[in-house]
């Protein structure tokens, strides 16, 4: 076949990406080596527009085993034990097929994990939806939801946490991160890297079929009002063989028998193998008429980029077949030999006796284009605008109108539908700042959190980057772990806009400070651009996930309500800062103005005491104040135990609107015992954090003196009233 | 005392149900769906999960796989035999207990703690469970909506072999506390011998006080003895 300017673009390549290409060849590629390429050399397997800002992110602390560039990343909790995990985007393919594009993508995260050698402990997830008034909203938030939990519940992995969120900048462009934290003996690990010639390269799991080719770069690609055409290049997912896949890998990474493993996700068996042959620097040969195909006629085209789920590459010790397969037949999956490494560094494809394919591994992938890309600096808006400004309302009204709003209400209704209990090592569900996940068998644990915040991003890239990486931490400390590294999930629009490309690369320099700065290193990540519609980009959205340890696992701390009586006090310097709060945008329709700035010496200070005062049993309740405010933190607090508080009228701050719905950070919110009260003072005030006591607990009533009183049953109608209504 | 666990291809529970198991202090053995025998078990139980992917419909397949064979012989002979969830509605499957599992009514997966009246003790599954008792265990399924005729339903009630209720908090058993549409509240089912247990909730997420509670532990403490 000739290949044209329209095959060309067809396949999201550039021109003069298809002279460099024609250069490295030294002649011109075929149409199975273009598809290749194209696969390969797409935005989304090449981060070519990332990878410089990438670098500059810290990769390491004492913990961090493996960082950025395996199929997930690694780090040490002690003893022989390691946590392996990883977020990653299925954005585009749930706009178009929201309940396949959800499920595959928790299934691809998944097998990220156990390709390492982990059994998956806990699923976690951040999803974003347009406006709750687009009428493809609720369609798309039913699908992805029973999506992301019909794919986990069967495969039987807790899905433990995660957040929804809404806001119309998601219109025409939903996303969908799922992450999967798994556990491993520190001994057995497995790596992508290939090593030795002439070792037998091995496909197990489902056949392949026409689904999903050209994945990757319809993932590279924005949206149109055609996009729907699009549904044939979303995978469908099998969440059962996902479960018979994960069991056959870790019954043969019992023994030696792997040298790497690589799972075939976003470009399928092409990505795989190249990028084992890459890392190993050698060569690979593979005879296309031994993959087990779904259907009939399938061309090496269609096999090399079928993105078909569940399916693995093995790399074998010489010996090893007959024992692999014997457990490959016992869980009634394919195993096949498709070929073999090789030391003249190309990706040799034959076919009915004839090479198809013959391309230098290098090509593929590190001389892959990078992109030095334009951006523009977003400076910080200084249009500052006080609550006076805005019409007169009453505080309760106010305070009810965010509580009840789709983004605040009580997202149960969600959690529900995702089994959190499977594995029986589930210590504290979602609804708390973090969930909890002990390691089976041991009395150690770890705390996992997804976090985003999206408005502040536009605000200011860079203050919003550092905000993200904070109240991640906080959240990990709210439940009193130490934290110890995230991956990211960095959502963005298009990088060829230097406007967007400015977004990015200024939420990378605030990731970067925040994680420096708390010794919270990025282990694992994706990038997933071009999210938008005809030109329209979505805000930026970096999705932070936090992993944290608990040493020893006790009673955990709680984050509602325990003790009528008991004090309760905010930590941390509240400065009134509203713009960009949920009461400017969910009360006044108002988004103008810098969001609150993170300041990082206080974070980690208020961090580390409030850990402390955990450790020694002085908190009976803690919930961090963030989105919302001080008094929707108190809600929270209420909400989930039959207690309520009596909140004394502050005098630090004149304006009440200012002292309970202000975004500050580093702050929590506290319940302790009185007679504990001189104690916790004293560790406070040593370590120069301020704290106010904001009033006490009592039965029955959230109540604000003069101001607001409600029952707490009322109160749990209105958080919880919006989706039934919905 | 001996027990069996039987792993089908998509199980998910058959850990959760072993450490259970282990904790009571029964000598547990895992068995594979592709078995022709079964070890010499006082109780066997089928656990959780997905098998064979709920394909066709929950539980139809591995009803007819060769150890279920075995698992109904042994039932005649009057081994202990409990499934939970996709247990429950195996054992529906291979026609051990009578009715059907349908759909929850919202169409939706259900995972969520519910309050469970223990309506009979006198069985060798609850007999560490007061007359009446109020438990709480966890839910997880898509198909729990316990259906059956009304000669049956009658049947069931007449003959007390209604093991466990959904009800509130207070141990109303309601409409409002009835998380999937189940005939009468329907929770889990004895058959007419009482050897056999079939209960959508999961007994084995409750014998932890740091996770939960120890409410399902007294279902496998009654087992042992």
């Amino acid at each position: 076949m000739k290949i044209t300017k329209e095959i060309i673009n067809k396949h999201g390549l550039k021109n003069d990406e298809f002279k460099k290409i024609k250069e490295l060849l030294n002649r011109e590629p075929n149409f199975l080596e273009l598809g290749i390429f194209s696969a390969m050399w797409n935005e989304h397997c090449s981060y070519k527009s990332s990878k410089i800002h990438l670098k500059t992110l810290p990769v390491k602390n004492k913990n961090v085993i493996q960082g950025p560039g395996e199929n997930a990343g690694v780090i040490d909790i002690g003893g022989n034990d390691a946590i392996i995990f990883k977020i990653e985007s299925h954005n585009h393919p749930s706009f178009i097929e929201p309940y396949q594009g959800a499920a595959t993508g928790v299934g691809g995260i998944l097998r990220d994990v156990f390709t390492m050698g982990a059994r998956p402990i806990a699923l976690l997830n951040s999803i974003h939806f347009g406006d709750v008034k687009n009428k493809k909203t609720k369609t798309l938030l039913n699908g992805v939801v029973s999506g992301i939990g019909g794919y986990g519940n069967c495969v039987g992995i807790p899905t433990v946490a995660g957040e929804t969120k809404f806001h119309k900048t998601y219109n025409e462009n939903i996303l969908v991160n799922a992450m999967a934290v798994g556990h491993a003996k520190k001994d057995k690990i497995f790596y992508s890297k290939a090593k030795g010639i002439n070792k037998s390269v091995v496909y197990v799991g489902s056949k392949t079929g026409r689904d999903g080719i050209h994945g990757a770069s319809m993932a590279s690609a924005e949206f149109d009002e055609n996009s729907e055409e699009k549904k044939p290049t979303v995978q469908v997912g099998d969440p059962f063989t996902e479960k018979l896949l994960m069991e056959a890998c870790l019954e043969l990474m019992k023994d030696n028998s792997i040298i790497s493993i690589q799972d075939m996700g976003a470009a399928g068996l092409t990505s795989s193998s190249v990028e084992m042959a890459f890392k190993g620097d050698l060569g690979l040969e593979l005879n296309l008429d031994k993959v087990p195909c779904r259907e009939e006629n399938m061309t090496p085209y269609e096999m090399m980029l079928s993105e078909s789920q569940e399916r693995m590459l093995i790399i074998l010790e010489d010996g090893k077949e007959d024992k692999a397969k014997k457990i490959f037949d016992k869980w009634d999956l394919d195993f096949v030999v498709i070929g073999k490494t090789t030391d003249t560094k190309n990706l040799i494809l034959k076919f009915h006796n004839e090479v198809v394919a013959n391309l230098p591994i290098a090509a593929l992938s590190s001389n892959a284009p990078q992109y030095e890309r334009k951006w523009k600096e977003k400076k910080l808006p200084i249009k500052n605008i006080k609550i006076k400004d805005f019409k007169k309302i009453k505080f309760d009204s106010a305070f009810f109108k965010v509580i009840s709003s789709p983004n605040f209400s009580n997202k149960k209704w969600i959690t529900e539908q995702y089994d959190q209990m499977v594995m029986c090592d589930t210590v504290q569900k979602s609804g708390a700042d973090s969930s909890i996940i002990r390691i089976h068998g041991k009395k150690k644990a770890i705390a996992v959190a997804v976090d985003s915040s999206a408005i502040y991003c536009k605000s200011h890239p860079f203050s919003g980057g550092k905000q993200i990486v904070c109240e991640n931490w906080r959240n990990l400390i709210s439940v009193g772990a130490m934290p110890i590294a995230i991956t990211n999930c960095l959502n963005f629009g298009n990088p060829e806009d230097p406007k967007i490309m400015g977004e990015f690369a200024e939420c990378i320099k605030g990731i970067k400070s925040a994680c420096e700065f708390l010794n919270y290193p990025v282990v694992s990540g994706n990038v997933s651009f071009y999210n938008g519609t005809n030109n329209k980009n979505i805000y930026p959205t970096p999705v932070i996930g936090g992993v944290g340890l608990i040493n020893e696992l006790k009673d955990p701390v709680k984050n509602n309500f325990q003790k009528e009586g008991s004090l309760i006090l905010s930590i941390g310097k509240n400065f009134g800062h509203l713009t960009q709060s949920a009461l400017f945008l969910e009360v006044f329709n108002y988004d103008d103005g810098p969001p609150p700035e993170a300041n990082l010496l206080n974070e980690r200070n208020n961090g580390e005491n409030i850990l402390k005062l955990i450790e020694n049993n002085f908190i009976n309740s803690i919930h961090d104040i963030s989105s919302g405010g001080l008094i929707v933190t108190l809600a929270e607090m209420s909400i989930n135990s039959s207690l309520g508080v009596k909140i004394k009228k502050p005098k630090s701050l004149s304006n009440l609107f200012e002292f309970f719905f202000s975004e500050d950070q580093g702050r929590y919110c506290i319940e302790i015992d009185k007679e504990k009260y001189d104690n916790v003072k004293k560790i406070l005030q040593e370590n120069n954090i301020f704290h106010e006591i904001i009033g006490v607990v009592q039965r029955d009533n959230f109540e604000l003196e003069k101001e607001l009183k409600i029952s707490i049953n009322d109160l749990y109608k209105i958080n919880n009233e919006w989706y039934y209504n919905y | 005392m001996n027990s069996s666990v039987i792993v089908f291809p998509g199980s998910n529970c058959d850990r959760d149900i072993a450490v259970a198991l282990e904790k009571s202090k029964f000598k547990n053995k895992m068995v594979w769906h592709k078995e022709n025998e079964l070890p010499k078990s006082d109780l066997i139980v089928i656990p959780g999960g997905f098998s064979y992917g709920d394909y066709l419909r929950s539980g139809a397949i591995a009803a007819k796989s060769n150890i279920l064979k075995e698992v109904v012989k042994a039932s005649k002979k009057g081994c202990l035999i409990l499934g939970v969830c996709n247990g429950f509605q195996i054992l529906i499957e291979t026609g051990l207990l009578k009715g059907a599992l349908l759909r929850n009514q919202n169409l939706r997966f259900l995972s969520k703690d519910v309050y469970l009246k223990v309506l009979n003790n006198e069985n060798k599954f609850c007999n560490k469970y007061k007359s009446n008792e109020l438990i709480k265990l966890n839910i997880a399924h898509n198909e729990g909506n316990y259906f059956t005729d009304q000669k049956h339903l009658e049947s069931l009630e007449e003959k007390n072999l209604i093991a466990f209720k959904y009800c509130d908090k207070k141990g109303d058993i309601l409409n409002d506390s009835n998380p999937n549409g189940s005939l009468n509240n329907i929770a889990g089912i004895f058959n007419e011998e009482k050897n056999i247990l079939g209960m959508m909730p999961h007994p084995e997420r409750m014998i932890e006080d740091i996770l939960t509670n120890q409410d399902g532990m007294k279902l496998f403490n009654s087992l042992f003895n």
